[in-house]
């Protein structure tokens, strides 16, 4: 029999080594850096290079999201590769924090781009930075198709002109990929991305965001005034075809089970908490009675470990069958959307069943419940999984199911 | 009007007296006022049904073949270790015969099944046919998996209860039956019994655990087994049993004596058995009814695994018959979706199919996100319980999962179609029923 839905075995030092690295690391400041909002986190700096360590030379990944090239294997044999054992790696940091997580040097959004699409010369000259992701404007957050932001070509450079908001980690990082429109008549087939350097002097941090949670990492805007950059800089194909959207939407099929995964790590560290006040309040979840004959905490604490089962296989599914080079844009919205409702209903059930504890900053719950909300909104929202659910499901274009 | 009164047969008009009378009873206050309404509803309840009690089935008698001197049991399923989703080649086979005999024989079935509360012989002789009743044999007895089928039964379940969940309920269950005998029975009990499932003729049999009171509790169980001398005496009810009237053999949860929750062996046609009709909101293929179980005496050597079966083994029956409904929720839920699809593409409101509308595609995304939580939560405890690891936790979780969502979706298949998924001319109402059994059921099906 082949079915198995358990952590590889050969991952299993990696979700170890991961787990160790947010108990010891992660845990310790997490408060710290959640009260210390735009604070950097150097104790992230040592860190990063291990993890840049654990990345090299092996198809086993990292914790970051370093590793989610799509790898072909055509010979029908399994596969467990960086997809999973990514996903694996994340949700474990994600259990000590996900704001931290955030904030890993060279493990940003802008790197799963890069390393997604990158030519040979472009993985060269970028390869070892850290990057960071532009998409979002303050009129074309999840219509990413409306985008504003211009580049125009002009001898060897593009020149960048517009805003970017919401860029995570936008101050800290050493690139920024920025998308924007080489013909804003043409529509999504005409947006790209490209890197910028962030001591780029056309590319002008407005300001940093104060936010509700994941505090200890940056968030930032910017302008782009006039931003020059060279042609090379552009990631992907430059020809305005009409499929050419959908290549850099092909990027988010692969970090859609990654923003998944955070969610699922953030969802495991509630649960495990509330496990424990439950147990010292003297209520014992029992999975053998029926959760109708347990107490009524007990019950809806299996409620909510359902609905993190379900979300943490759908995410584990989504990876493997990326490794496997199986079309998975269907499963990742299923995970991303799954994922993130989870973890906001879960988080919050948490603080509820935990009352002044669950509330109070003496523990980490009510942080918890304030980080997980992102999660449900950026990488596209609980509402854009859905739409894209039900238009794999349908079988409706984007003009039909709006 | 008086002509037709007059023209009515004696017996028509004395029944017709008889309701007004009893409707005279039933509004009366001082029923109400000194509460004993409830018990006289009761009696009355109880006396329209006792007419229909009857006897078990006469029976086959069963007789020890050849014993092995110690039980035959699967192997334990083993693990490359890496994560997978993919069935093997047998069970890829199972699968797709399971598939089109629910899409060629089962659903074209199943409305009449449902009217008829019964599942026609063919159908219940074809799946004979399929193995499903003899998975859990082990293969010195007749069977045909050397390794545990958790996972086979649980694509089988899900394959056929795409087709109906009643008459997958109907079929599949002497199957549990026989894989009880097969992991916990005694060499003598395996001996016994198994050989009848590995033939054409497979007996109606059922694994009797559920209890007719509200908040059943599997382990706080309300059917006694008392130990009298070398012999148990069992009384109590179970409820929900498939087929109950022609099963020749039951697997029967008594709280034993010095023992605790324990599974017994009893043969139709014992003195103090009898069943009575218990029809429900669904699963009506199956023909559900209850056995009563009034002071039945029994040998030392029908507790199951004649005294070698151990707590955590009950507890494993019960883990893995929740796993076998939750395939069926699973299989259910599935046939909800592939039905709402086309008809909300085809459905036209407002000059446009209704799921060009986010209110009907988001609700369409759910049921596909949810069904397919509940999907891989199944195939990880049933891979679990193959792999001989824990897997309580895992079953607790589907259950839980296939309980709710599946209920939801059950819901949202009727509420997609709107007045027209409340009739019949479209199986949602159905599966709305159905559904709502894979929360309620405990015991009578196992992976």
């Amino acid at each position: 029999m082949t079915i198995n839905l358990e952590i590889p075995k050969k991952f299993k030092p990696l979700v170890s080594q991961a787990n160790q690295v947010a108990t010891e690391v992660f845990r310790p400041i997490s408060r710290k850096y959640d009260e210390a909002e735009h604070a950097y986190p150097k104790e992230l700096d040592m860190l990063a290079s291990l993890i840049d360590g654990m990345n090299e030379g092996s198809d086993i990944g990292g914790a970051g999201a370093a590793g989610v090239r799509r790898e072909k294997s055509d010979d029908g044999e399994n596969r467990n590769g960086s997809n999973l054992s990514t996903v694996l790696g994340i949700i474990e940091l994600c259990w000590g924090d996900v704001g931290l997580l955030l904030s890993m040097p060279r493990q940003g959004l802008g790197n799963s781009a890069i390393a997604s699409v990158a030519t040979e010369e472009q993985l060269k000259k970028y390869g070892g930075k850290w990057a960071a992701m532009a998409i979002t404007e303050p009129e074309a957050g999840s219509d990413s198709a409306a985008i504003r932001a211009t580049a125009v070509l002009d001898g060897d450079e593009y020149v960048l002109n517009g805003e970017k908001i919401f860029v995570t980690s936008g101050d800290r990082a050493d690139l920024i990929v920025v998308w924007a429109s080489l013909d804003r008549s043409k529509g999504r087939a005409a947006i790209k991305s490209f890197i910028v350097e962030r001591d780029n002097p056309g590319l002008k941090l407005d300001r940093l965001e104060h936010k509700l949670g994941i505090r200890a990492s940056d968030t930032a805007n910017f302008t782009l005034q006039d931003c020059r950059v060279p042609k090379e800089a552009l990631l992907g194909d430059p020809e305005v075809k009409e499929k050419g959207f959908a290549g850099v939407m092909e990027t988010f099929d692969n970090t859609r089970p990654l923003v998944a995964a955070m969610a699922v790590g953030l969802t495991r560290a509630a649960l495990e908490e509330t496990r424990k006040c439950l147990k010292e309040a003297g209520v014992k979840v029992d999975y053998d009675k029926p959760a109708l004959s347990q107490h009524a905490a007990a019950a809806r604490f299996l409620e909510m470990e359902a609905d993190y089962e379900a979300a943490w296989l759908l995410t584990l599914q989504a990876a493997w069958m990326a490794d496997n080079s199986k079309p998975n844009s269907l499963q990742a919205s299923m995970a991303k959307a799954k994922a993130g409702r989870t973890c906001v209903d879960v988080t919050l059930g948490c603080v509820e069943l935990c009352g002044a504890v669950g509330y109070g900053e003496n523990e980490l719950l009510e942080k918890w419940a304030r980080d997980s909300k992102i999660l449900d909104i950026f990488e596209g929202t609980q509402q854009i999984q859905l739409l894209i659910v039900a238009r794999q499901l349908l079988k409706k274009t984007s003009s039909e199911l709006r | 009007m008086t002509t037709t009164t007059e023209n009515k047969g004696m017996a028509e008009r004395s029944m017709g007296y008889g309701l007004r009378a009893l409707n005279r009873l039933a509004g009366s206050d001082l029923l109400d006022r000194i509460r004993i309404r409830k018990g006289v509803e009761k009696a009355l309840f109880q006396g329209t049904k006792n007419g229909f009690k009857t006897a078990t089935a006469a029976g086959r008698t069963f007789k020890a073949a050849q014993s092995l001197g110690k039980p035959a049991r699967q192997k334990k399923g083993k693990s490359k270790g890496l994560f997978d989703l993919t069935p093997d080649d047998e069970q890829q086979m199972f699968q797709e015969a399971g598939r089109s005999f629910a899409a060629d024989q089962i659903r074209p079935a199943a409305l009449k099944a449902d009217e008829d509360r019964e599942t026609p012989k063919e159908i219940l002789d074809q799946t004979v046919e399929l193995g499903v009743a003899m998975l859990g044999v082990p293969e010195e007895l007749g069977g045909v998996m050397t390794e545990q089928s958790a996972v086979t039964a649980v694509l089988i379940g899900e394959a056929l209860a795409h087709g109906d969940m009643g008459i997958a309920y109907a079929a599949l269950a002497p199957g549990a039956v026989a894989t009880a005998i097969g992991l916990w029975g005694s060499a003598e009990q395996e001996a016994t019994y198994l050989p009848a499932f590995t033939g054409e003729d497979v007996p109606a049999a059922a694994l009797a655990i559920l209890e007719p009171q509200p908040l059943f509790d599997p382990f706080a169980l309300e059917t006694k087994a008392k130990k009298k001398g070398e012999e148990w005496v069992l009384s109590g009810a179970k409820s929900l049993v498939a087929r109950a009237k022609d099963c020749e053999l039951f697997v029967v949860a008594a709280d034993a004596e010095g023992i605790g929750p324990a599974l017994f062996v009893v043969e139709s046609g014992a003195k103090g058995l009898s069943v009575e009709d218990e029809p429900a909101m669904g699963l009506r293929p199956a023909t559900t009814g209850r056995l009563l179980i009034d002071n039945v005496k029994l040998p030392a050597s029908a507790l199951l695994g004649e005294g070698n079966a151990k707590a955590k083994d009950y507890a494993a029956c019960v883990n893995r018959s929740r796993i076998a409904w939750c395939a069926l929720a699973t299989g259910t839920a599935q046939a909800v979706l592939d039905y709402v699809i086309p008809y909300v593409n085809d459905r036209q409101a407002f000059g446009e199919p209704v799921s060009n509308r986010q209110g009907v595609a988001f609700a369409v995304s759910d049921i596909g996100i949810e069904q397919n939580g509940m999907r891989l939560a199944t195939y990880r405890a049933a891979s679990r319980a193959d792999r001989g690891e824990s897997f309580a936790r895992e079953a607790a979780l589907a259950r839980r999962l296939c309980t709710q969502k599946g209920m939801q979706i059950g819901s949202d298949g009727v509420q997609l179609l709107g007045g027209h998924g409340f009739v019949k001319e479209h199986p949602v109402e159905r599966w709305y029923r159905d559904l709502r059994a894979s929360g309620v059921m405990e015991g009578a099906l196992l992976v």
